[in-house]
């Protein structure tokens, strides 16, 4: 065997093989396609945040030479709606302009200057309506209503949970403590905006490659917002610069393939610039929350409830769905008998709210987190110990009241950091600090969530197949948007067929060569993908052993094994190369698919159907335990992090590499979320619109993060993995906050903790009556 | 504006380009070059992702008016990676998992290029410092700080 033949076990880090393309320059992103002939295509947009549009004035714009197309809501023939659960999105506006970024008309040139100039020649004519951009304003009776058909008014999405005796379990409390928190809109910053290139053909059939989590959904978008059946819709979907959340769901796709029905045979490629990107593209959900948490005196938690305000913006895009995960796990990882959650998404004239990593979580994470720490105080316990004595174990009724079946590795998580050096030498941690300088430990514990919940199905069909060059292709019809989900398959399916993960290629999400998988999102990208993948090439193989045998004449196939480039038979040592045997056989005798869906939560623990349809309960959770240790300069209330740990249960760990990638890179964003990213919105207009103003943690600002994992095992998990790419953001913004109060006791609720406020809040605790 | 004939050195191949000179760098790069491993993140030199060798110099393609590089050099990726330094950076990053989504890679391996160039052995605050203009939105830096710490034990005498 030669070291090219050598093969990765489950559980060592294989280099991914997108790596060496990337390193080169090589991989073609949506974005690096520059076909000949191609057009440009770019959006008017509206520049106000709420107005009936009257007419849109394209002849100018039309006269211009080199302007293919000026194209406006009159141009489309489908619904002209976008969404996930409520449709509710135009895909350029037709009657009523909600946000600044609302697209108005859509230009096609020949150049990108050309399409500069004929889009300031664009004018429309606007009956400015009253915008409201605060969500309590907003669910207020006199309120302007954003989508005036919504039988629930500005209020998306609503619900209301009560578990025991809810409210009136504070009656029993020695103790209780409040807070009231603001959580920010939060920018995804990827760095490959939102772009992609289209083409039709004379026969009206459109191939859109575009930069998406969502290729098969947004199949469907596509077709029906344009008045298309489905098969006249393509989409291929590269690797994608970046999405977090920011690209679940349609962006460029609907406006490239109208732009290429109206330019047959010619490319069109849209690109949204960083400023269109943060103008237009979806944020992390604005939230204020109101909290009460109230235990009795030994600690043991008793009583919680909350109120969460979501700011969704102008459109649905996922925002239901948004608050419905939030408020699944506002009660943190613990035990409390009586509950009291509401929840509310609300329609606001700022910008989009959608998807983001994490999906709901950070917000209620860092309010839950800094209960617990305000709880702990309050008690004069250890925050550690408060939460090992309320930590959830299998079998435990959650905060919302579902049952948690699986497994839980939170206490693994807390006795880890028990004896972790960072925790044991706090004190010399504090006792080290400089002059004007404090120094602080803060912890934070949580769990996330994985799957679509209980009603949409979260499925996926694998598909492998024996090449006749006798390599393998596997066709993975999800989207691998940086996280290295497809490098695991490739892991996966080689240690199944035993053979170097280099004779394995990778059909990327193509809805014409791939079969259907699902989002790239909720956590569950590798566990639905894999749980298929795994049983289908464990089905080639058996093929592939059975037909060598066959052609072998050896009577059992069980004496036949699988081996780098071939298939051995074990008693004589006689081998048939894989290149041989993918020659003697049709394509149907070597291919083999496996459709799977997740299991799901039976159990019902809320009446409200709608909840259950915003993905409520959850099965499968994985956990984890924060650690920061942060240094405030008290003369100027510079937060910096010096240190940073996690440990995470996420199950068995398949490519520790590419886990750890997972949660450094989530705290890093986390540690972005809490100390400085805050895309500020002013009557609708953004004024952070760019990488120079809406600030992203550098190289400078994120210490050395030490990543360790409580490694269980996950019983319905592919090998036993449990989803890994969410929970690395949820505490770090509560960690921090905590870590603030430990240093220089001053409790910040507003985040980001910029210097500004922590300066303030110094000055305050320095001179409490100036205040 | 008119158009100019600039001339100048691309990957070590002379190279000549009809065009307007406030034309950015990038576009010209990537558009008529087909040179699509210099990356955009943000046009206006916050990201990194664009970043080239101009006459050696670690620069921001977006920043640069292509009438300004008349008779210079310019290294793409494409051009750096036919030398035998960048095949130690590839390795150590894909060995240090520095790779996740790679939009940002072509422009981290210019700055480790060049501070390698310029540096034998970097400490991690040497490192921290020169690619702390180089934004990286998936990995939280510290897989490509040890890349860059692995290439330098690695280099040998490759450049």
């Amino acid at each position: 065997m030669t070291d090219n033949d050598r093969t990765v076990a489950i559980g060592e880090s294989m280099i991914r093989p997108d790596a060496l393309t990337k390193v080169r320059g090589e991989e073609r992103f949506a974005v690096d396609h520059y076909p000949s002939g191609l057009l440009w295509a770019g959006v008017k947009r509206a520049g106000i945040p709420h107005g009936h549009l009257l007419s849109v004035v394209t002849d100018e714009a039309a006269k211009i030479p080199g302007v293919c197309a000026v194209l406006t809501a009159a141009d489309i023939n489908g619904t002209n709606r976008q969404g996930v659960i409520r449709k509710d999105q135009p895909v350029l506006v037709d009657e009523r302009i909600r946000h600044c970024g609302d697209p108005v008309a859509l230009v096609v040139a020949e150049t990108q200057e050309i399409l500069a100039v004929a889009l300031e020649q664009i004018r429309f004519e606007v009956e400015p309506l009253e915008p409201v951009f605060d969500p309590c304003a907003a669910l207020r009776s006199d309120a302007p209503l954003l989508h005036p058909d919504h039988p629930d008014g500005n209020a998306l999405f609503t619900a209301h949970i009560t578990v025991g005796a809810g409210e009136n379990g504070f009656a029993d409390c020695a103790e209780m403590v409040e807070g009231e928190f603001d959580l920010p809109r939060q920018a995804h910053a990827f760095l490959e905006t939102e772009n992609g290139w289209a083409r039709a053909d004379n026969d009206g059939r459109v191939e859109i490659t575009v930069s998406t989590q969502t290729p098969f959904r947004d199949r469907s978008e596509v077709a029906e917002a344009l008045g298309l059946s489905v098969d006249r819709v393509r989409i291929i979907a590269p690797y994608c610069g970046g999405a977090f959340g920011g690209k679940d769901g349609i962006t460029v796709q609907s406006l490239l393939a109208l732009a290429a029905l109206h330019c047959p045979g010619r490319p069109v490629k849209m690109w949204w610039r960083r400023e269109e990107s943060f103008l237009a593209g979806v944020k992390r959900h604005p939230a204020r929350l109101l909290y009460r948490l109230g235990a009795d005196r030994s600690g043991t938690l008793a009583a919680l409830s909350v109120e969460a305000w979501f700011d969704t913006g102008p459109y649905d895009h996922l925002g239901g769905v948004v608050a419905a995960l939030g408020i699944e796990h506002a009660g943190g990882p613990y035990r409390i008998p009586h509950v009291d959650l509401k929840t509310r998404a609300v329609y606001t004239n700022n910008p989009v709210s959608g998807a983001f990593r994490g999906f709901g979580v950070p917000q209620v994470a860092a309010a839950m987190e800094s209960m617990m720490d305000l709880l702990a105080r309050r008690l004069q316990l250890c925050p550690l110990e408060l939460r090992r004595r309320n930590a959830l174990v299998r079998g435990d009724h959650c905060p919302a009241g579902s049952t948690r079946q699986g497994s839980i590795g939170l206490t693994a998580c807390l006795d880890r950091l028990a004896t972790h050096p960072l925790w044991t030498t706090r004190e010399q941690w504090r006792a080290a600090a400089g002059p004007h300088r404090s120094h602080g430990t803060g912890i934070a514990a949580v769990a996330h969530g994985m799957g679509y919940g209980p009603l949409v199905p979260d499925t996926a069909t694998a598909a492998i197949e024996l090449l006749p060059d006798g390599r393998f292709s596997v066709q993975a019809g999800v989207v691998d948007m940086g996280q290295g989900n497809a490098a695991t398959y490739l892991q996966m399916a080689a240690d199944i067929l035993n053979q170097p993960p280099d004779r394995l290629l990778l059909i990327l999400p193509d809805t014409d060569r791939t079969f259907p998988c699902g989002s790239s999102s909720a956590s569950r990208t590798t566990f639905t993908y894999a749980n298929a993948l795994i049983p289908a090439a464990r089905k080639l193989r058996e093929l592939l052993l059975a037909r060598a045998s066959e052609m072998m004449l050896v009577q059992d196939h069980r004496e036949m094994l699988l081996v780098p480039g071939a298939v051995r038979h074990l008693p004589s040592g006689r081998d048939i190369e894989l290149a041989r045997l993918g020659s003697l056989l049709s394509r149907d005798e070597r291919f083999v698919s496996h459709h799977y869906r997740a299991p799901a939560a039976r159990e019902t623990p809320s009446d409200n159907s709608n909840l259950r349809l915003h993905g409520f309960p959850h099965l499968i959770f994985s956990h984890a335990v924060h650690l920061a240790r942060v240094e405030v300069d008290e003369l100027t209330g510079r937060v910096s992090v010096a240190a940073y740990l996690s440990i995470s249960d996420c199950g068995r760990i398949i490519n520790p590499v590419v886990f750890s990638g997972q949660q450094e890179g989530a705290v890093a964003q986390g540690i972005g979320y809490a100390l400085c990213e805050d895309v500020l919105v002013d009557r609708g207009q953004i004024r952070t619109a760019d990488l120079a103003t809406y600030i992203l943690p550098t190289s400078l600002d994120v210490p050395p993060l030490e990543t360790l994992a409580v490694s269980l095992s996950e019983h319905d998990g592919p090998f036993g993995l449990k989803g890994a790419g969410e929970i690395g953001i949820d505490a770090p913004a509560p960690a921090l906050a905590n870590a603030v109060e430990d240093a220089c006791s001053i409790r910040l609720t507003r985040f980001p903790l910029t210097a500004e406020r922590v300066l303030g809040a110094l000055t305050e605790r320095n001179n409490p009556r100036r205040s | 504006m008119n158009s100019h004939l600039i001339s100048f050195q691309l990957n070590t191949m002379p190279v000549s380009v009809e065009t307007t000179p406030d034309a950015r760098l990038i576009d010209v790069l990537r558009e008529h070059f087909r040179l699509t491993g210099t990356k955009e993140g943000c046009g206006e030199g916050e990201c990194g992702a664009c970043m080239i060798l101009l006459d050696d110099r670690p620069t921001l393609s977006c920043l640069v008016a292509i009438g300004a590089i008349d008779g210079k050099r310019v290294i793409t990726i494409e051009g750096l990676r036919e030398t035998p330094g960048f095949a130690i950076l590839a390795q150590a990053f894909n060995d240090a998992g520095a790779v996740q989504c790679g939009y940002c890679t072509p422009g981290m391996i210019m700055i480790a290029y060049a501070l390698l160039r310029d540096q034998r052995d970097p400490d991690e605050s040497s490192i921290r410092r020169a690619m702390a203009g180089n934004l990286c939105r998936c990995t939280g830096y510290a897989m490509i700080v040890e890349a860059i710490r692995l290439a330098a034990t690695r280099r040998g005498q490759s450049w």
